[in-house]
């Protein structure tokens, strides 16, 4: 079985990998990429762990296939530091301790910014509803909810 | 929140966790992260019946696939004895444990491992496993624990007579152990009470659901060194597990604790590790094994379900006069269940004369039980909680009143034998009783529960060690596995003891080549007992610090006191000497002896128990029966808070965990026996949209065997919810459901049989 | 495995029809890549129709909607005009999954899929939409009641896939609802679901309704006699009440892992009338 040869951008970059057609965007990401931040927790869209974006949509990576990222762009935590730059939700969930294993994280940190990207004045319902996806099993989802709120108020104030 | 108190610097601070920025980046590395140079795959074989014996196993088919680099059953494996070795908050019998590891003779549980397969790729892995023909003779199953003790119920284990019960059975059955715990006489304390409520309860097994699914590297050398890398609540466990199991020294397995992705007590034992390292020794190659999220809800974890009786009698005034409880513990396929702690924690936050608890461990044809937070305290205090509700409603009395007439205080006698020291009970009923939230009026099908928890916390095996580099930074090493920012509350406690700024220490969880042995991270022990090693290696380290300053001044040590991160002379009559820093010191250590360190290894005594009381308010849809959770209110007693912000996180977490037990969570199986939600989509664990903000408020009574006064935090906040929702699910509804979960379809039935 | 992102619907069609019956249709693949991965289906080749312009977009429609097979539930749920005509279709779409489903999840999947528990269906079922099917024998317009035909099996023949849905035109004073009962409040499937359509005439009082139920049946259930219930009336109490009845007695739900026949058929008419309270309330709005 023939492998595709898959031309994409993946956080700004261009980037090239061979895949096999089952094999999803988070298989891709995680082995032939070496983009292991993105998480898998579930492979069933359950779970929210291997949230990316792909081309401005949120997407759970494990429901994608890698052949489908082919001329698209395609947005992961590792991408959402600028450099040595945390992204304010980054240093927000870092100083409210809105994490405490971290695996569900990434895909906390992804979600929640392509939130705020197009609304910077979420209710906690709509945050609570948006980040529904991202199963988080240690925080009990408060300090993760008030650090969005939290980012969101730094933001319309900046 | 409570200020922290004057003296602390460091204690009490929220500062960033060491680890944060890994882990908000996406560089943490994790179980299923680590890839090395011609590792290859592997994948577990797993049982499709609930209870069958295998007549044959035919490895040909796999072996022959192209890219299968190794095939193995338990026949690989060597047979261990049958013989329970104290291991963690349970005994562990290595017989059982390899069972469940790879089947030899039985499968006793739809997914159990009964083959292991690694290839080039995963999707060869995947095929080859299909490829293991297992011929089975499938044998009739028992699911329900009140079935498997049944007179005819299938038996699991032709060798298992009761234990704890004279004289021994001469019939095999599924009842593994029996326990007693009394104090007083239970059947005079009824006869003395005014009002005597005897209730029967049911929970469902449920899983601790961490989001990281089990994952492995093992790389085995011909010359028979080992390395794993894995995610565990114990790496240490896995080095123990492993070197039991395969039969290799300790000294030749090396294990790393990757970053873990949660674990609740579900990692503190091995599934994936054993087999990795006999494909790996199979292969000549490195192997990597990680479960998908179905084979972590059919091959790992769970907590017990539960039956039992529950029996209290009170006083007109709410002097709680006896109590009994009968619980009977699903342990899965193996003897074990939590039932023992749960005996002993039933009753525990109450200061009572007349108590008699009997417990029996159940095995059944369902995943071996491992620890989830707090293991059987939720349910036997669920039980227990209900009950005590139901008597302050019957007696008229507040809820939070009958739990402050009865509760245990300092010398209290609890059943299951110790006297208790400090402890902060009747503090978290007032720090409640005193909230805004208690006093806010309800509305329509709205209801308010409230209820406590005990739990005892453990010390155990830790080690730490400073080294002291040559800037004046300091490198922090211990061994438990970080699983929620204890790497922070140790860098916390080293400055505050060494007196130096917490940003130039780097804690680090190093492999077991690199520090003594540690215990599990769990029974809530980590901050308590390796922050105590944190604390004395930091001491051992200051004493190093202060005759090296005493070298430097050519005074005897004894001349040299450590303040505030400096050596000084402890009084004039030393000498006219400058304080020497910690970094000065540092930096001339080569002309006072070389490098400085500070080491401890300790086997931490004198956990101090914890207690917590929860209030929740919950809203019913009388005609639907859907419940929300409205506002939660968690406070507990944490001892000292090392990091208030982690302290919050544990209650409110465990606070939810709680939540998703008594609501929806629990495991659906089919006639067969054959689990029928092995998902995150029908395993419903609570997600964002389901709840309100948890309000933690964290109650300070130090332990005082502790140098900060730490109590364990993180198992006391799973065990009030069950019954603080059930409790508030009956306010708002007029209806008792004595069984959990709670799911719609049970309060719409509950709802209805009452009208 | 074989994949294939055809660029017209002929090109789809011929792939469809060569594969006999092997092939499957990626739209969204949220429903696809899970039977991927659970090794429920294994097919030979699976057609990504998301590169063929007519399965792309919504449009105003002769005062209807055209909405393309590779259209998320998000970008539904963005077009302002289709939530204002159509809020209840959309709002059974935007229930499927979490956001991150939602930005791939298509409704025509959803359709296609025939799950009897589908969020995505009951509403859109309740609105008469039409569908168009593409097939070796050129196109056909289809009522979407037509395409479930019981539990993940659906009327499409070899060779067909679906290009576009078609929500007709409608009068002012007409709305829809959809509601469903999960155990949670998202991430769940639909132990019952239920989807009302109706118009009122300037006095408020009810001339046409529809009441479909999901997840009660093997497929879902058009409940004539609860849309009886509310033609004629103000959709006021007694009217609701009769609309839930009616939808409880036509109910055939079965006891499984979600739910029970009993919660199950109570839930039904709580729904259906709750449904056509929020509905009419639109309706008059």
């Amino acid at each position: 079985m023939a492998k595709h040869h898959i031309t994409t951008t993946i956080n700004g970059e261009e980037a090239e990998y061979l895949c096999e057609p089952q094999e999803t965007l988070l298989d891709v990401l995680r082995d032939q990429v070496g983009l292991t931040g993105t998480k898998e927790g579930c492979s069933s869209g359950d779970c929210g762990a291997c949230s990316v974006m792909l081309d401005g949509r949120l997407v759970c990576s494990c429901l994608v296939l890698g052949v489908e990222a082919a001329g698209k762009a395609v947005e992961t935590i590792e991408g959402m530091a600028d450099g040595e730059n945390l992204h304010p939700l980054q240093q927000k969930f870092l100083e409210e301790a809105a994490l405490q294993c971290g695996f569900c994280t990434p895909g906390v940190l992804v979600a929640a910014k392509a939130l705020l990207d197009t609304n910077n004045n979420p209710t906690e319902t709509e945050v609570r509803y948006w980040l529904a996806g991202n199963l988080c099993r240690c925080t009990g989802y408060d300090k993760i909810i008030r650090a969005v709120m939290d980012t969101a108020a730094d933001m319309r104030g900046a | 929140m409570n200020e922290q108190p004057k003296q602390y610097k460091w204690v009490g601070t929220r500062a960033i966790r060491p680890d944060g920025v890994d882990k908000v980046t996406g560089r943490a590395m994790y179980g299923a992260d680590l890839a090395l140079p011609g590792m290859v795959e592997g994948k577990v074989v797993r049982s499709p019946h609930a209870h069958a014996r295998i007549i044959s196993i035919d490895t040909s088919k796999a072996e022959a696939l192209k890219g299968v680099t190794a095939v193995i059953t338990a026949a690989d494996m060597p047979v261990a004895d049958s013989k329970p070795v104290a291991s963690g908050e349970a005994m562990i019998n290595f017989k059982d444990l390899a069972n469940n590891v790879l089947a030899r003779e039985k499968a006793l549980y739809e997914g159990q491992a009964v083959a292991a397969v690694a290839a080039t790729t995963a999707a060869i892995a995947e095929k080859a496993a299909a490829l293991v023909v297992v011929n089975y003779e499938v044998l009739p199953h028992v699911i329900d624990v009140m079935e498997a003790i049944k007179e005819d119920a299938p038996v699991l284990h032709d060798d298992m007579f009761t234990g704890g019960v004279k004289p021994k059975p001469e019939k095999a059955s599924n009842v593994a152990n029996r326990v007693e715990f009394a104090l007083g006489d239970a059947e005079a304390g009824f006869a003395a009470a005014d009002l005597v409520i005897e209730r029967k309860f049911t929970t469902e097994p449920v899983h601790q659901g961490y989001i990281e699914p089990h994952a492995v590297v093992a790389d085995m050398n011909p010359d028979g060194k080992v390395d794993v890398f894995c995610s565990s609540q114990g790496h240490f466990m896995v080095r123990a597990f492993c070197s039991q199991l395969l039969h290799i020294e300790m000294s030749k397995i090396k294990v790393t604790a990757a970053e873990i992705g949660g674990g609740f007590g579900g990692k503190t034992t091995v599934y994936l590790e054993p087999l990795a390292i006999m494909l790996s020794r199979k292969s000549g190659r490195p192997v990597r094994m990680t479960m998908s999220r179905e084979e972590v809800f059919r091959g790992s974890g769970a907590t017990s379900g539960a039956a039992m009786t529950i029996k209290m009698g009170a006083t007109k005034d709410g002097k709680i006069t006896g109590a009994y409880a009968e619980l009977y513990l699903q342990a899965g396929a193996f003897p074990g269940s939590p039932v023992g702690p749960a005996a002993m924690t039933a009753f525990a936050p109450y200061d009572l004369d007349n108590v008699k608890v009997v417990g029996f461990d159940v095995v059944s044809n369902r995943q071996k039980v491992v620890a989830y937070r707090a293991p059987g305290a939720p349910i036997s205090e669920y039980g227990v909680e209900s009950v005590v509700d139901e008597l302050a409603s019957e007696l008229g009395i507040d809820p939070i009143e009958i739990r402050t007439i009865n509760a245990a205080k300092e010398g209290t006698q609890a059943a299951y034998g110790v006297k208790f020291g400090t402890i902060g009970f009747q503090e978290t009923l007032d720090a409640a009783k005193a909230t805004e939230h208690f006093k806010t009026p309800l509305g329509p099908n709205q209801g308010r529960g409230v209820a406590s928890g005990f739990w005892f916390n453990i010390g155990g095996e830790s080690c730490a060690g400073i080294r002291v580099n040559e800037d004046g930074s300091i490198s922090l090493t211990e061994g438990s596995p970080d699983i929620g920012g204890s790497r922070a509350s140790m860098a916390l406690m080293a400055a505050e003891t060494l007196g130096v700024d917490y940003h130039s220490i780097k804690p680090s969880v190093v492999d077991t080549d690199a520090i003594g042995y540690h215990f599990v991270t769990g029974g809530s022990r980590v901050t308590f007992a390796t922050g105590m090693a944190v604390v004395e290696a930091s001491k051992a380290a200051i004493d190093e610090l202060r005759a090296r300053a005493a070298k430097v001044w050519d005074v005897d040590v004894d001349g040299v006191v450590w303040e505030d991160g400096h050596a000084k002379p402890a009084s004039t009559n030393v000498g006219d000497f400058e304080p020497m820093s910690l970094a000065e010191i540092a930096k001339v250590a080569n002309k006072t002896g070389g490098p400085i360190s500070g080491h401890a290894d300790i086997n931490a005594k004198g956990a101090g128990p914890a207690f917590g009381t929860h209030i929740c308010d919950v809203e019913v849809d009388p005609d639907t029966g859907h419940v929300t959770v409205l506002r939660y209110t968690a406070v507990q007693d944490a001892g000292r808070a090392i990091h208030p912000a982690y302290v919050e996180g544990q209650i409110q977490g465990g606070a939810v965990q709680g939540i998703g037990w008594a609501l929806n969570e629990e495991y659906i199986y089919d006639k067969n026996g054959r689990l029928e939600n092995a998902g995150f989509l029908d395993y419903r664990v609570p997600v964002a949209s389901d709840l309100p903000m948890i309000d933690a408020i964290i109650v300070e009574v130090p332990n005082p065997t502790h140098p900060f006064g730490v109590r364990g935090v993180g198992e006391v906040p799973i065990i009030p919810p069950l019954a603080a929702v059930s409790n508030a699910v009956a306010a708002a509804t007029g209806v008792r459901f004595n069984q959990l979960p709670l799911s719609p379809p049970t309060i719409l039935a509950g709802i209805a049989a009452s009208k | 495995m074989r994949y294939e992102a055809p660029g017209s619907v002929d090109e789809a069609v011929k792939l469809l029809a060569d594969a006999n019956g092997a092939a499957r249709v990626l739209a969204g693949g949220t429903d696809l890549l899970v039977q991927l991965r659970a090794g429920m289906i294994s097919p030979e080749v699976v057609i990504n129709i998301k590169d063929i312009s007519e399965t792309k977009g919504i449009t105003a429609d002769g005062g209807g909607f055209c909405i393309g097979a590779t259209v998320s539930g998000a970008e539904m749920g963005e077009h302002a005009a289709l939530v204002a005509a159509w809020p209840g279709v959309v709002e059974g779409v935007e229930l499927i999954g979490s956001t991150q489903i939602q930005g791939r999840a298509t409704m025509v999947g959803n359709l296609c899929n025939a799950s009897p528990a589908a969020d995505g269906v009951p509403a859109l079922i309740a609105a008469g939409a039409t569908c168009t099917v593409a097939g070796p024998n050129g196109q056909r317009e289809v009522p979407v009641a037509d395409i479930p035909t019981g539990p993940g099996k659906n009327s499409l023949a070899n060779g067909e896939f679906i290009v576009n849905v078609k929500l007709p035109a409608r009068p002012g004073n007409a709305s829809d609802a959809y509601l469903r009962m999960i155990p949670r409040t998202e991430m769940d499937i639909a132990i019952v679901g239920a989807g009302v359509n109706l118009v009122l005439d300037d006095s408020g009082t009810c001339t046409e309704a529809s009441v479909i139920l999901g997840a009660v049946g093997p497929k879902t259930i058009t409940v004539d006699a609860a849309a009886a219930a509310l033609v004629g009336t103000k959709v006021d109490e007694a009217a609701l009440a009769a609309c839930a009845a009616a939808a409880s007695a036509a109910a055939t739900p079965i006891d499984d892992k979600r739910g029970t026949v009993v919660y199950r058929t109570k839930v039904s008419g709580v729904l259906a009338s709750r449904a056509a309270a929020i509905a009419a309330e639109r309706a008059r709005s």
